[in-house]
């Protein structure tokens, strides 16, 4: 078992750097350093961003089952890191879209919000996403309270918008949103699952 | 993978040793210019030396934009030819190995002359141009293209179409063991795709063989597809094999596949949009980072040659 110490000086720090690699990575193609963002470097910069989103949201999603099927207590520390990662990769996704897709030409930017479904939904998604990011403060959660939670539960819509934004763009070939997909079926079947047993284990395992 | 080929071909018309001297002659054509790092037509663009052969005796063409073409890396990695995966970047990793010599063209339906051709005999009666057109994708990037083409009003005419001819329809190579996209059934294998008789003899409608002056990359569509500047890059259709004139619409691949979001004629309209997407204004390929999309504009700017083709049709129904 990792100490508190080590957790908060060695391994946080890590995984904080490892999850804002592929944004680094990012910086340093579009600068034809580590590699490119070939012929098309908005599109590119857009669809990284965006699955990265759905990844880190994905993975987010998958600390509370991973606790409690190893019983590793300490992975819960995650959680709120990561959901923030979420949400920073979602909002770089849509300043991209917002700044050089669209290249902050509001009449389009209006309509497509109105007018394309899966842009709506992303929006819904992206709203639900900053106020939660707005929220996790510790302080603001035990003031909060009940309604903090209530809250945060939207993170499961959140992933299921994101998923289906994802899916409602693609021209014909859906196998990766599918598999996105499927992963995040499997990550809220498991607490469906888990909601069934007796009360007293859910509070067991919280 | 086995190509159905009617059984009225002679072996003598597939092979003969004329045929096999004739697709030398085509590759060889260039060899001798090949020692240029320019393209012909002094385009600017450095194309190095490990490309395709380069084609000689390429005329010009009014036809040709003046807009600055796209770079040899723009127009070679950034395709959609799902035969070999949907990502952009997938035709070039894997087409390199794709063979597109022997290559027969099947002409059949309503015309005096039919049959299979070897791909040499199939261009040799017609003059090389050199077309630079602008292509627009429906899913709203462009790119100016300078192309290599033969005249499709050109071998139309050639198969003497009859009056029962009203459509030409067109159709890619199915061939799952070399196009990997084929093994799964993103769209219905094989593609095709189809034009009325009008818009293939329209002077703008060509099938190219090269780019930059050179043999075309087998990404881009090797060794012969449509070009059609007017229409979505989709109509397009790649890597030809078959041609037949029809008397009814035929099919068209994408249609099939969302016929509410692709119609038959796929005119690039900018008050049209995608049912997903606005199609008023474009991305130019290699216009850089912070470049703003541009107005998209109505048959891609060719209304001056094509226009005439609609005027009794509706654009928003007959999209």
């Amino acid at each position: 078992m990792i100490t508190q110490r080590q957790l908060r000086f060695v391994v946080k720090p890590v995984v904080f750097l490892a999850c804002l690699l592929p944004a680094a990575l990012i910086v340093t193609d579009t600068f034809e350093l580590t590699g490119s963002l070939g012929a098309n470097p908005i599109e590119e910069i857009l669809d990284r961003f965006g699955i990265l989103g759905i990844q880190f949201m994905l993975i987010a999603l998958a600390v509370t089952p991973l606790r409690q099927i190893t019983g590793w207590t300490q992975l819960a520390q995650f959680r709120r890191m990561l959901g923030l990662f979420a949400f920073f990769y979602v909002f770089m996704h849509f300043l991209t879209w917002l700044v050089l897709d669209r290249g902050l030409f509001w009449p389009d930017i209006v309509e497509d919000i109105v007018k394309r479904p899966f842009i709506t939904i992303g929006m819904i998604a992206l709203v639900l996403l900053i106020a939660m990011a707005a929220t996790s403060f510790k302080r603001l959660r035990q003031k909060m309270g009940r309604r903090w939670q209530k809250l945060h539960n939207s993170v499961y819509a959140v992933g299921v918008l994101g998923v289906w934004h994802y899916w409602w763009q693609v021209k014909a070939d859906a196998l990766e949103p599918a598999i996105y997909a499927a992963i995040l079926s499997l990550l809220l079947g498991c607490r469906l699952f888990k909601r069934r047993k007796p009360r007293a284990t859910v509070l067991a395992t919280q | 993978m086995l190509i159905k080929k009617p059984s009225d071909i002679r072996p003598s018309e597939i092979t003969s040793e004329s045929n096999y001297l004739s697709r030398r002659d085509f590759i060889r054509a260039g060899a001798i210019a090949g020692g240029t790092a320019f393209a012909p037509g002094a385009l600017g663009a450095i194309v190095p030396e490990e490309r395709g052969a380069a084609l000689s005796d390429v005329g010009k063409s009014p036809l040709s934009t003046d807009e600055a073409p796209n770079s040899w890396e723009d127009i070679t990695t950034y395709n959609n030819f799902y035969e070999f995966g949907t990502g952009k970047d997938d035709p070039h990793r894997n087409a390199q190995d794709f063979k597109t010599r022997p290559w027969t063209i099947t002409v059949d339906g309503h015309a005096e002359k039919t049959g299979s051709f070897h791909f040499d005999d199939f261009i040799k009666p017609f003059d090389l141009e050199e077309r630079i057109y602008r292509l627009r994708c429906v899913e709203a990037w462009s790119m100016v293209v300078p192309w290599v083409g033969i005249s499709l009003a050109e071998v139309v005419k050639s198969f003497k179409p009859t009056s029962k001819a009203k459509y030409v329809a067109f159709q890619t190579l199915l061939d799952p063991v070399q196009m990997p996209g084929q093994r799964r059934g993103v769209l219905d294998w094989p593609y095709v795709e189809g034009l009325t008789i009008e818009e293939a003899t329209n002077e703008l409608s060509i099938l190219a063989v090269g780019i930059y002056g050179r043999v075309i990359p087998n990404q881009n569509g090797a060794p012969i597809r449509l070009v059609v500047p007017w229409k979505y890059g989709f109509k397009s259709i790649k890597s030809i094999v078959r041609i037949s004139f029809t008397e009814r619409q035929p099919p068209t691949s994408w249609n099939i596949s969302a016929p509410q979001e692709y119609g038959f004629y796929a005119n690039v309209n900018p008050e049209v949009d995608h049912p997903r997407w606005s199609q008023a204004r474009e991305r130019r390929i290699g216009a850089g980072i912070f470049a703003q999309r541009q107005p998209t504009l109505k048959f891609n700017g060719y209304g001056e040659q094509v226009a005439h083709l609609y005027k009794d049709l509706d654009l928003r129904r007959y999209y």
